[in-house]
């Protein structure tokens, strides 16, 4: 029997598992870390130089929209995985406000068949929490879960009943997935379309205010306490709602968080001008509120970045700012925007590596997030120096609306492998 | 020096404001004459490209237009034509084969002209965008107090009512000040946008303390029917607190004038009255309304020379 091996030579290898911050080769044999260590043996190996290389596991999206099925003419889990592992992402979770919802094992079912054919990253369903994302009824948990369903949503259909939301969290006990709340309290949201404060003031904007966000977090910190369930808060973008999170773990709440790269390096003067793609929920904030994200990233109240990947078509983007859809790509540019906290000395590079691959790991309960002897051979590899201009254009997603278009980023994704084949690389692109 | 379109007031500079008003004196004259009509813009094709309806704004538009010998072409999507999933910008490029030489835009949504701006070889006049800037009321209201009161350097203005939802409000908050004049606002706490202190004006909750030693009052148009209970209780309520009449308006000083950028809703922001007689001046914002547009369509629409760019649709990309 042949055994298929990569050297991955001289980068520098960033394990948060183990702490691991070292130069070293990574031997890789049939798709699993095989040997960690100086001057491995090359006999039979491809070989990949990694010199001036971040080696690290691959990075685990918690957070995306691939639109199939339902509006594939914006993504499906073809294109949005090869946009996936361009970024650097080996798996990426994908929220169930597809067209059917995925609210039923049949359709966790379909998406994870539509992934193994098409998808060159790792696909994890996120289920609806209750039945077409109406906040009503349940889904079948346990039947979802057994399908291969990681996690609950209704994202960005909020559960605005906080009876339902209590029972939500009590049964998801059962299955022991967490559940992962879009906090935003319609009713304080309005028809609020940019950051309430003084540019959508000036802009002539609808607000959708901070406190729409912090009573939603707060009545469903609340509730987990009381529940003892796993709430996941996703894209957290206020001062107050990364505070509300901190003092619950404090507690002891089962209360885990993401933040977006773009709440973590925009602020709603992104929207001047009017720029749709500046147009996401929740809403770009103040600068107050970008800096409480970042800090609660390092001191890791905020556990996982995630990107919130929502590609929407120019036709849709170019309607006007209250009708646009909200929300923008992500895959291609976590990694280089998110490099800036880095380099501004508020994470280790193993931190940040921790935060982009072992903790949304963890909270999802798959493998990845290490390179332990034996791990899935999930890796990527990140010049962090390399000086590149993002043209969503030449990217992989089928939509373009992101607010980077053209804009000059620092750090790259240069190689992504995924159960040890090289299935990207910036000189040839995504090889499947 | 002013730039290709007008957007907002924001982006002006003072001396283009003065420049526009002293414009528009030209233009009074012109009103005032038998035959009401000079060939400036002859030749010349302007568009009123109104997605909200208003028959005033338009009306003093086309007047405007029609007054300088312009070929005035009004534009109107209705809602039911414009499906909300037509692209604003669709719209905008079509219309820029036509090759008109100024486009004058209403919406209801903040930012369009400025997206349509963008996009259009021709210069766009923002004639009103959702809460945002409606440029020329302002100018009018500035120009307007300027007859009147001889100066706008030093003036106290207090605009009262729906600031949260108000055009005007912005628009009037940046002429004003930027020509000199301390402005203040008024409403129930509900209208007050957030952050609006950063626009440089104070923001007051007391009629009384708004109007005190005010020499212009600018009520503005309540939307009832979308805002009762939702922003305060009832009309009597807002009448009773916020409505100016002639009892409240002693709070002002002695010789101030009330402005109102219409339709007035008698009885609510505005005691009968006062819509109809002294000290208010609405009549004269409208009149001035149409020498001010003039003035402006001169300076946007009609600038000699202009190089047009071209547009046609580029070859698809290969593969394609």
């Amino acid at each position: 029997m042949t055994v298929s091996r990569i050297l991955i030579r001289g980068g520098r290898i960033l394990d948060p598992q183990s702490g691991r911050d070292e130069r070293a080769d990574l031997l890789i044999e049939d798709g699993r870390v095989a040997a960690l260590g100086q001057g491995l043996p090359v006999e039979g190996a491809q070989l990949l130089d990694a010199a001036g290389r971040w080696v690290v596991p691959g990075f685990v999206d918690m957070h995306s929209h691939l639109r199939e099925p339902g509006q594939e003419y914006k993504e499906d889990i073809g294109s949005g995985g090869r946009a996936a592992v361009a970024g650097g992402f080996t798996a990426v979770a994908c929220m169930a406000n597809t067209h059917p919802v995925n609210d039923d094992p049949a359709m966790t079912d379909y998406i994870l068949d539509r992934a193994r054919h098409d998808s060159p990253a790792r696909v994890y369903p996120v289920a609806a929490a209750t039945k077409g994302l109406k906040g009503e009824v349940m889904t079948e948990m346990a039947a979802l879960v057994q399908a291969g369903a990681v996690a609950f949503s209704d994202d960005g259909k909020t559960i605005m009943d906080s009876g339902v939301m209590r029972r939500v969290l009590e049964y998801s006990t059962l299955v022991g997935v967490p559940v992962i709340t879009h906090a935003e309290d319609r009713t304080l949201v309005g028809d609020g379309v940019l950051n309430e404060g003084p540019v959508a003031t000036r802009l002539g904007l609808p607000g959708n205010p901070a406190i729409a966000e912090v009573v939603h977090v707060a009545r469903d910190l609340a509730l987990a306490e009381f529940t003892s369930a796993h709430l996941h808060v996703a894209h957290v973008s206020t001062a107050q709602a990364v505070e509300l999170i901190r003092r619950a773990r404090e507690r002891g709440v089962n209360a885990t968080a993401e933040v977006a790269p773009h709440h973590l390096v925009l602020t709603d003067e992104a929207a001047q001008g009017y720029d749709t793609n500046a147009k996401v929920a929740p809403p770009l904030r103040s600068v107050a509120d970008r800096d409480a994200c970042r800090a609660g990233l390092a001191d890791g109240t905020l556990d996982a970045i995630a990107t919130d990947h929502a590609p929407h078509a120019q036709h849709e983007k170019e309607l006007d700012f209250t009708e646009a859809p909200p929300g923008m790509i992500g895959f291609e540019t976590a990694a280089a925007v998110t490099l800036e906290l880095v380099r501004a000395g508020l994470l280790s590079p193993l931190e940040w590596v921790r935060r982009l691959s072992t903790n949304p790991a963890r909270i999802l309960a798959r493998p990845g997030g290490s390179l332990a002897q034996g791990a899935l051979a999930d890796v990527t590899l990140v010049d962090p120096e390399r000086v590149w201009r993002y043209d969503p254009a030449k990217g992989f997603s089928k939509s373009r609306n992101s607010p980077w278009a053209g804009a000059e980023l620092t750090g790259r994704v240069v190689a992504t492998l995924v159960g040890g084949r090289l299935v990207f690389d910036v000189e040839r692109g995504v090889l499947v | 020096m002013i730039g290709r379109d007008l957007l907002g007031i924001e982006d002006l500079e003072r001396d283009d404001i003065v420049r526009i008003l002293d414009t528009a004196e030209h233009m009074v004259e012109i009103g005032e004459r038998a035959v009401k009509k000079v060939p400036t813009l002859r030749g010349r094709t302007i568009v009123n490209l109104f997605f909200e309806s208003s028959t005033r704004t338009r009306a003093s538009f086309e007047i405007a237009g029609k007054r300088l010998s312009a070929d005035v072409v009004n534009f109107s999507p209705s809602s039911s034509s414009l499906k909300k999933a037509e692209s604003i910008l669709d719209t905008a490029r079509t219309l820029d084969a036509m090759d008109p030489d100024a486009v004058v835009v209403r919406h209801a949504v903040a930012g369009v002209p400025k997206r349509i701006a963008d996009v259009l070889a021709a210069p766009v006049i923002n004639a009103g965008d959702g809460a945002h800037e409606h440029p020329t009321q302002a100018l009018l209201d500035c120009f307007t107090v300027r007859r009147e009161k001889g100066r706008l350097d030093g003036l106290t203005v207090a605009i009262v009512g729906d600031i949260l939802h108000s055009r005007v409000a912005r628009s009037d908050i940046y002429a004003f000040s930027k020509l000199g004049a301390e402005v203040r606002v008024a409403a129930p706490p509900t209208m007050i946008p957030h952050g609006i202190e950063t626009l440089g004006v104070k923001a007051y909750t007391s009629l009384r303390e708004a109007l005190d030693g005010a020499d212009v009052v600018m009520a503005l148009r309540i939307q009832t029917e979308r805002l009762t209970g939702a922003y305060f209780p009832s009309v009597r309520e807002y009448s009773a607190t916020f409505g100016i009449d002639r009892a409240k308006l002693r709070f002002a000083k002695d010789d101030a004038i009330v402005m109102h950028p219409g339709p007035v809703n008698r009885g609510v922001e505005l005691s009968h009255d006062l819509a109809d007689h002294r000290p208010s001046v609405i009549l004269d914002q409208v009149r001035n309304g149409v020498a001010l547009r003039m003035a402006v369509l001169y300076l946007f629409a009609g600038r000699p020379g202009a190089v047009r760019r071209v547009r046609t649709l580029p070859d698809a990309p290969l593969g394609m």
